[in-house]
């Protein structure tokens, strides 16, 4: 027989609550409210000036681009797919908007509507070929960014067009002390949480992406939804596409695949707390995971730590993140 | 569980059928294709039927056809290994760096490169294993690790120098009668392939390697050390990158480039070879030859004056083809 104590029922009522609430997909929140409190007082130390507006304004514009593209991964992954091609197309989208725009404001919604029928098309071609085909996501869309390279270099080889500044005000102006470009991550965050937690799209996301046999089984054309997402991850890279050339002021053919979209945008997901596999996870934890990832470089900038250590310190971040919830899943499965 | 009579209904079948073009049929259309490709060469330019331009095709594509070899085991086993392009990079760099031209280190240093290559792929293994983070995270974080960790070392570019005779495996040759010249690295793939083969498609632990990318679950069930048999096929796709960078090194010299991008054309070379992401299908001969098969195509395209972007975007039609293709014919046969 065993006698529990008030005290410890308390406390075990406690960690109870916290471990739900952690297990609601917040832990990523309590790491990301950790990482701050230790960056704090550790770049204060180095003689930089942690929560100063600067500061926190470059973490932001940092986050933006590539929270952006993640929000676009993330609805991907639930769905037990992922996206390759991302960087090309966000190179696709600076170069075919700045030189369709080519410095003219009355040009603007041409140059925007054609790139985003053209991140449209790429969705579209990339979730066809994943479900029609049944080529495995990986491959499927590794063989479009190849595509996608190499009609953008033969096509273009250096920065081409030019951006109004009416629109690369979207990349440095402020509304009051929030700038834009903040209010752009947060709309497309609101827009991708919207479809995922209040849609029937959103609740079918998580069914294909748990297990389509079953999800089919129970009436969802898992086809669909499965190209839905590949059209919206690519609008999305639409979207970053078109912050990135607010802020360079012209189209950069090089711009995606430097900035490591991709692959980096994948990292983001899965140390959100997003399952690889599928099914697990949702947008609020890549938020979290993207700003986490922002933080690490902005503490290694000011305490001057080199690119290559900011490199393998995040590939170990990366590591250690999916191991943690690997064996969160495996406590929680018993 | 579909998968396993599939694979011992074949050599059944196999004895049936008398026919040489069918049985070509069944070993896969990449042979096939590797074929026409070679002849095309040839009566574009005659001189690749001479055996010592062959010969250099094969020496071109042989740290790649290596890197197939491992990613084959990964795959079939039911992983992927993004880690090693960073590996052959780290294999030149580190080479270039520790022995700075020294011809009398060289005896040291490959065996030890070929050590630390292999205690990589373990150390993945591991991570995949013992803390159940999937082999796609697992190694990208390897990626960045490796790739931090080397240039850091390095300071940002390669320094040193290879000796003569450590880059005598990558670039030189045995003269012997008929073929001419002979060189070190055909053979070195010969070796890999034979061992290669013997080991994945005639031993026990092959076997092993098969049920486990088939279904884990039924595999632990019937015995097999699922853990220990991830490992295993890490470990050796580790030692065959840092191959491969040897290889490389001696063919190319040391570059920072040198092996970026690597991971991606392996696992295109697999999956060209016909062997399935996800597991439990696939070949290792078929896969090196999947790399010849590449590097042949883009030989071809060379040799019809495509500008070197359209050879990209070619390489991403070519692998969204061969894999939605093989896996129409699996639907198709059952």
């Amino acid at each position: 027989m065993t006698v529990i104590s008030g005290a410890e029922r308390r406390t075990a009522g406690w960690s109870e609550a916290l471990r739900r609430w952690a297990d609601g997909g917040n832990l990523i929140y309590a790491v990301l409210g950790v990482a701050l409190i230790i960056a704090w007082p550790l770049v204060d130390v180095a003689g930089g000036d942690f929560m100063s507006g600067d500061s926190i304004r470059s973490i932001l514009l940092r986050s933006i681009s590539l929270g952006i593209v993640a929000m676009g991964q993330t609805l991907v992954i639930l769905a037990g797919s992922l996206d390759l091609s991302v960087a090309y197309v966000i190179s696709i989208t600076t170069v075919v908007a700045a030189s369709t725009i080519d410095g003219q404001a009355s040009r603007l919604p041409l140059g925007i509507g054609l790139v985003l029928a053209i991140g449209a098309v790429v969705g579209l071609l990339n979730g066809l070929i994943i479900t029609k085909t049944k080529t495995n996501p990986f491959i499927a869309t590794l063989g479009m960014a190849l595509v996608l390279q190499g009609i953008l270099r033969s096509g273009v080889s250096a920065a081409k067009g030019e951006v109004p500044s009416s629109f690369q005000a979207l990349g440095y102006k402020s509304l009051g002390p929030v700038p834009l470009a903040v209010l752009l991550l947060v709309v497309v965050f609101a827009v991708v949480y919207f479809l995922q937690r209040y849609t029937a799209f959103g609740a079918h996301l998580y069914a294909v992406g748990g297990d389509v046999q079953t999800a089919r089984l129970s009436g969802v054309r898992s086809d669909r939804v499965i190209v839905t997402a590949h059209v919206l991850c690519s609008l999305a890279a639409v979207a970053a596409g078109l912050f990135v050339m607010a802020r360079l002021g012209t189209g950069d053919p090089r711009v995606g695949p430097d900035g490591a979209y991709d692959l980096d945008s994948i990292a983001a997901v899965v140390v959100g707390g997003t399952a690889l596999s599928g099914g697990r996870g949702g947008v609020a934890g890549t938020l979290a995971g993207v700003l986490l990832l922002s933080v690490l470089d902005s503490v290694f900038n000011s305490l001057q730590v080199s690119s290559f250590i900011q490199q393998a310190v995040r590939g170990g971040v990366l590591i250690v993140a999916v191991a943690a919830y690997a064996i969160r899943k495996r406590r929680a499965e018993g | 569980m579909i998968t396993a009579p599939v694979e011992q209904a074949t050599p059944a079948r196999r004895a049936q059928a008398g026919n040489a073009l069918q049985r070509l049929a069944r070993v896969g259309p990449v042979v096939t294709v590797l074929v026409i490709l070679y002849i095309l060469c040839g009566l574009k330019n005659p001189m690749f039927f001479e055996p010592t331009v062959a010969m250099g095709l094969i020496k071109r594509a042989a740290p790649l056809m290596v890197l197939a070899a491992g990613q084959a085991l990964v795959i079939i086993v039911g992983g992927l290994d993004l880690s090693v392009g960073a590996l052959v990079t780290m294999t030149v760099v580190l080479a270039a760096g520790v022995s700075n031209g020294d011809p009398t280190a060289t005896w040291w240093l490959l065996p030890g490169l070929l050590l630390l290559g292999a205690f990589v792929g373990l150390v993945n293994g591991l991570i995949v294993t013992r803390l159940k983070v999937p082999s796609f995270i697992a190694t990208l974080g390897m990626m960045g690790i490796l790739g931090g960790v080397v240039f850091q070392w390095s300071g940002g570019a390669p320094r040193g120098a290879l000796a003569e005779n450590f880059r005598t495996l990558g670039r030189s040759w045995i003269d012997v009668p008929v073929l001419g010249q002979l060189p070190y690295s055909v053979l070195v793939v010969l070796v890999v392939t034979v061992v290669g083969w013997w080991w994945l498609h005639r031993s026990d632990f092959g076997q092993q390697v098969f049920a486990v990318g088939g279904n884990a679950d039924t595999a632990e069930l019937s015995g097999v050390p699922v853990s220990r048999v991830r490992v295993a096929v890490f470990t050796v796709s580790g030692l065959c990158a840092a191959l491969a960078g040897i290889l490389l090194g001696g063919f190319a010299g040391v570059s920072a480039q040198v092996g970026s991008g690597m991971e991606f054309e392996a696992i295109s070379a697999v999956v060209v070879g016909g062997a399935v992401i996800g597991g439990g299908r696939g070949s290792l001969p078929l896969a090196v030859a999947g790399a010849l098969t590449l590097e042949l195509l883009f030989t071809l395209l060379n040799l019809f004056s495509f500008p070197e972007p359209i050879r990209v975007t070619v390489q991403g039609v070519i692998i969204i083809a061969a894999v939605a293709y093989g896996g129409f014919r699996r639907r198709r046969t059952g």
